[in-house]
């Protein structure tokens, strides 16, 4: 065990260093940068900030002075926000990760009760309808779902906020504060949570469905015991075990942010201020925000593989 | 959006017994018994199997189905997919058909009719230029359902190619091949299109190559999933008899790597059909953040862009829910047919 995931956390090395490679010279190969938008710079002045910037060095020397600072845990400096980008990060994060831990509790719940309820009565009508349900949650075009909200709830009810975190120029504090912030996470977090709820609930169908024809869920009836023991006691802690690597996979996006859905509804996350700054092609942020993507990813993949062992005993790694 | 990595961890996995004429002998205990015979000979499911003659020996004119055609039965017999596929076809002729019956197909500029809402005449209403809203639909049609075919193509073909080469090959090849998709699985798909999408419309490509653009754009990033899938499926497949039986028979390498990929084919098949759904997702996301088809050209993806006018918005639902509803319905189709055809191509789900 130790020996894999020592080997594994080695290849994440060629892996981080082929990621940061790729993403470098995406945005190094792109036309026109930050001090392009800025039509009130004479050519002179561009040239000195250029000079300034380092933007014009020899791009391999770019591209090994941005990693040595990235290892160094400094991303560079945002050129439309003038702070650093791990400040930046630091700044929005939380707000994306309060939506996103909201929606991941509310996601894991629904999905376990409705999948178990479901694989229990497999091929009734009331499973037919869950499929169904979960297919529609799937095929959801992520803004549409938005906007569709946005526009029933907000602007045609009018009983919920359009977008942003307070209301504009709130200065409330304490209980109200809280109050205010909570009114305008529910239809974020609600998108959120329609958005991921499908494929999550059809995997745990199809667990529990695979889980309750074995044999030992037959030895529990056989021995006489309630229906409700043999399915939420024996079979459910199965049907839950490959769900760890699921929710390892998840983890790391609690503070990923969503891009298109904080986009939608102006919460001022991560995702949000990845949009911003393609707007101003900002490229230091773009370059430091897609890279911590990245480490999350994989942190994400190596937290499955060892939480998958550890529930599991019977997983032996070579 | 937030769940890109997720179906890493439920890989698929069919199996399809090779039906080839020119090695039955090595086929044929391979073949799952259960379902082929089985189903063979009951006239509906549930019914008590018929008495096989006795007298006849368990040979191939025992068994006159394929398993291809087995899983069309299959198919035939879900009714959600069978709705599925319906729907599609429809939807296919609603776009390549349709614009031929509208009287509005040119899409002048008409300043009279700005922004018109639904009536007997426009259906659906007009737009910003005066243009009726359902031949727009229909045109955007064609683009989006092209994007998405033509870019799963372009995956699959990728992702098959690279796969089978790792897979078989193993060694070197199978290395280099995946750490490059490693890698490329690392970099979270939507911030790279979006990116690059960004990118192209720097470049200041004309709206009629944009489309190319776009479609190979999101048929490459889908490769390496595809070719991860393909490889482990490569990788099980040439341990069974039937490659054992190849490679004793001295088969060349192309015949041995055609057995391969008809029994990889099910996958294929079924993965390529959620491709389909997920690269038309892509496009809209990037066609309604502006960066992917870009108008004159119509997609869904653009018309729902109108959406991000707040006046557009909150009192003309006419001109951004109707392109958002096509892309739903039609995912969600798609959706419905793939997982028809899994469970259609899949031995073990034996109903």
């Amino acid at each position: 065990m130790r020996q894999y995931m020592t080997k594994r956390i080695l290849y994440l090395i060629p892996t981080l260093f082929g990621a940061s490679l790729v993403i470098f010279f995406i945005f190094a190969l792109a036309p026109g940068d930050f001090l392009d938008s800025d039509l009130s710079l004479t050519p002179e002045r561009a040239a000195e900030l250029r000079a300034l910037y380092g933007l014009d060095r020899p791009i391999l020397e770019r591209y090994f002075i941005w990693l040595g600072n990235a290892l160094k845990g400094d991303f560079g400096y945002s050129l439309q926000y003038q702070q650093p980008v791990g400040a930046l990060l630091k700044e929005y994060v939380w707000n994306s990760f309060l939506i996103a831990s909201v929606s991941l509790v509310l996601t894991w719940t629904i999905a376990v009760a409705v999948g178990v309820f479901s694989a229990v009565r497999q091929y009734s009508w009331y499973d037919s309808l869950i499929t169904l349900g979960v297919f529609a949650a799937m095929s959801f075009p992520p803004f549409f779902i938005g906007l569709l909200l946005i526009k029933l709830f907000a602007v045609d009810l009018g009983w919920l906020p359009i977008g942003g975190m307070t209301n504009t120029g709130s200065q409330s504090t304490g209980f109200a504060y809280v109050w205010e912030v909570a009114e305008h996470m529910i239809l974020p977090s609600t998108v959120l949570t329609m958005l991921s709820v499908g494929s999550l609930t059809r995997h745990f169908r199809a667990n529990m469905i695979d889980v309750i024809r074995l044999d030992f869920v037959r030895t529990a009836r056989a021995k006489g015991l309630k229906e409700k023991t043999v399915v939420y006691k024996h079979a459910l802690r199965n049907a839950l075990l490959p769900a760890i690597t699921l929710f390892g996979l998840e983890l790391p996006g609690l503070f990923s942010g969503a891009i298109i859905t904080e986009r939608i509804f102006n919460w001022p996350g991560v995702g949000n201020m990845h949009m911003e700054a393609i707007a101003h092609r900002d490229y230091t942020v773009l370059m430091g925000f897609t890279l911590f993507l990245t480490f999350l990813t994989v942190l994400g993949n190596l937290l499955a593989d060892w939480l998958y062992a550890v529930a599991d005993p019977r997983i032996r790694y070579k | 959006m937030s769940a890109p990595t997720r179906d890493k961890g439920n890989t698929v996995v069919l199996h399809v017994a090779e039906s080839t004429a020119e090695m039955p002998a090595a086929a044929e205990p391979y073949t799952p018994p259960k379902t082929v015979t089985a189903e063979g000979v009951r006239p509906y499911p549930g019914a008590p199997a018929a008495p096989r003659e006795p007298s006849l020996p368990r040979r191939r004119i025992a068994n006159p189905q394929s398993p291809w055609s087995t899983a069309y039965r299959r198919l035939k017999r879900n009714k959600m997919a069978v709705f599925g596929l319906m729907f599609l076809f429809a939807m296919f002729l609603f776009s390549f058909v349709g614009p031929f019956f509208s009287p509005y197909t040119e899409g002048r500029v008409n300043v009279a009719l700005i922004h018109k809402p639904p009536s007997a005449s426009h259906w659906l209403g007009t737009d910003d230029l005066g243009r009726d809203v359902l031949t727009r639909l229909m045109q955007a049609g064609r683009i989006s359902l092209l994007v998405g075919i033509v870019s799963m193509v372009l995956s699959v073909l990728v992702g098959a190619i690279l796969g089978v080469l790792a897979g078989y090959y193993r060694g070197l090849v199978d290395h280099l091949i995946m750490r490059a998709a490693d890698v490329l699985m690392s970099i979270p798909e939507i911030p790279i299109l979006i990116v690059i999408g960004a990118i192209l419309s720097d470049l200041k490509i004309s709206s009629e190559y944009r489309i190319y653009v776009v479609m190979l754009l999101i048929g490459f990033l889908a490769w390496p999933s595809l070719a991860r899938l393909v490889r482990s499926q490569i990788l099980s497949l040439r341990e069974r008899p039937f490659m054992l039986a190849a490679e004793a028979l001295g088969l060349r390498d192309r015949r041995k790597l055609r057995h391969l990929l008809l029994n990889a084919a099910p996958t294929l098949i079924v993965v390529a059909t959620l491709g389909v759904a997920r690269a038309i997702l892509s496009e809209s996301v990037l066609s309604f953040l502006g960066l992917g088809v870009v108008p004159p050209t119509p997609s869904w993806g653009n018309m729902l862009q109108a959406a991000n006018t707040l006046i557009d918005f909150q009192l003309r639902p006419w001109l951004w829910i109707p392109p958002g509803v096509a892309i739903f319905l039609t995912v969600i189709a798609i959706n419905l047919v793939g997982d028809g055809l899994r469970d259609a191509l899949d031995p073990r789900t034996n109903r």
